[in-house]
């Protein structure tokens, strides 16, 4: 298994056992760079919303999880997948949009939990979510609200 | 970090029957699929066994992303409408933090600190309800209000 030790890894998200892999993945990865116990809830949450829409709307992916050097220690997670993509990409991030039957509070809720935020999605050319959290204390690159 | 976060096997969370409230200890992370078996589990065991209460202590959970928290909802609007009232015992800090940033207050979920907190909260209310009843009976019978006292006072 990728997840045992370092924080580079690249996790198949095919089922929702999957989900608990990112999910630990991502826990011992921000534990290792000196995350804070909230911060590492915060990113272990978006992580396992992000997933979840990987498999649920995009069919199933992959996340990659890559450290970031910088004056604070950093992790970028890239979740992509060959779904259907994104349509309308406010609409989606909009809270209480849900082409699911889930709460609507993925997306819009994962962006807020993070850093730097980023998604790249055409319709049929499948959707690739990247985002990126830096330990406390470091400026916020850029702050999306 | 990792021996806290123990893998879980899909299947099944407990659920425990003390007097009229069912206790639900969830621990570490679950799997979706677990995840929606309980909500069947509780309400199957709502409906078999009568109880007023349901403690869900998430006490041992580390996150609670959208999923779970609509779960959780689900959970105590199914035990509603079975009659019993749920409390959601025991969340950490900084899943309240983080629920909260993910724009999940969860309003109409019912909470404690602690499980003792949660199963205090239902005891005092299966004790109060029982009496309001009985108050209103009371009222019924002996506050001479009604126009039925009335017609029988001649």
């Amino acid at each position: 298994m990728q997840t045992a030790g370092g924080v580079s890894a690249c996790l198949p998200i095919h089922s929702d056992m999957d989900l608990v892999w990112v999910r630990q993945h991502v826990r011992q990865a921000a534990a290792q760079l000196g995350f804070g116990l909230v911060e590492q809830t915060k990113l272990v949450t978006a992580a396992s919303e992000l997933a979840r829409n990987t498999l649920v709307h995009g069919g199933g992916g992959q996340m990659e999880c890559a450290p970031l050097e910088g004056r604070s220690p950093g992790l970028r997670l890239t979740f992509s997948d060959d779904g259907p993509g994104i349509a309308d990409l406010d609409q989606a991030l909009r809270d209480g949009y849900t082409s699911g039957d889930g709460l609507g509070m993925g997306l819009g809720g994962a962006r807020r939990l993070v850093h730097d935020f980023s998604v790249d999605s055409r319709p049929g050319a499948g959707t690739t979510v990247t985002v990126a959290v830096w330990k406390s204390g470091a400026p916020r690159p850029r702050e999306e609200r | 970090m990792t021996g806290s976060f123990p893998v879980p096997h899909g299947g099944h969370v407990p659920v425990l029957k003390l007097g009229d409230v069912l206790l639900v200890t969830l621990q570490g992370d679950l799997h979706d699929g677990t995840a929606e078996q309980l909500q069947q589990d509780i309400s199957q065991a709502v409906a078999d066994h009568g109880v007023t209460g349901v403690v869900l202590d998430i006490s041992g959970v580390e996150i609670v992303d959208s999923f779970l928290g609509r779960v959780l909802a689900e959970i105590a609007a199914k035990a509603g409408l079975l009659a019993a009232q749920t409390v959601v015992a025991g969340m950490r800090p900084a899943v309240a933090i983080t629920l909260v940033e993910l724009g999940l207050t969860l309003p109409g979920l019912r909470t404690a600190l602690s499980t003792e907190d949660a199963m205090r909260l239902l005891s005092a209310e299966a004790e109060q309800a029982p009496q309001a009843a009985k108050g209103a009976q009371g009222a019924q019978t002996w506050v001479p209000r009604s126009g039925r006292t009335c017609r029988e006072s001649p």
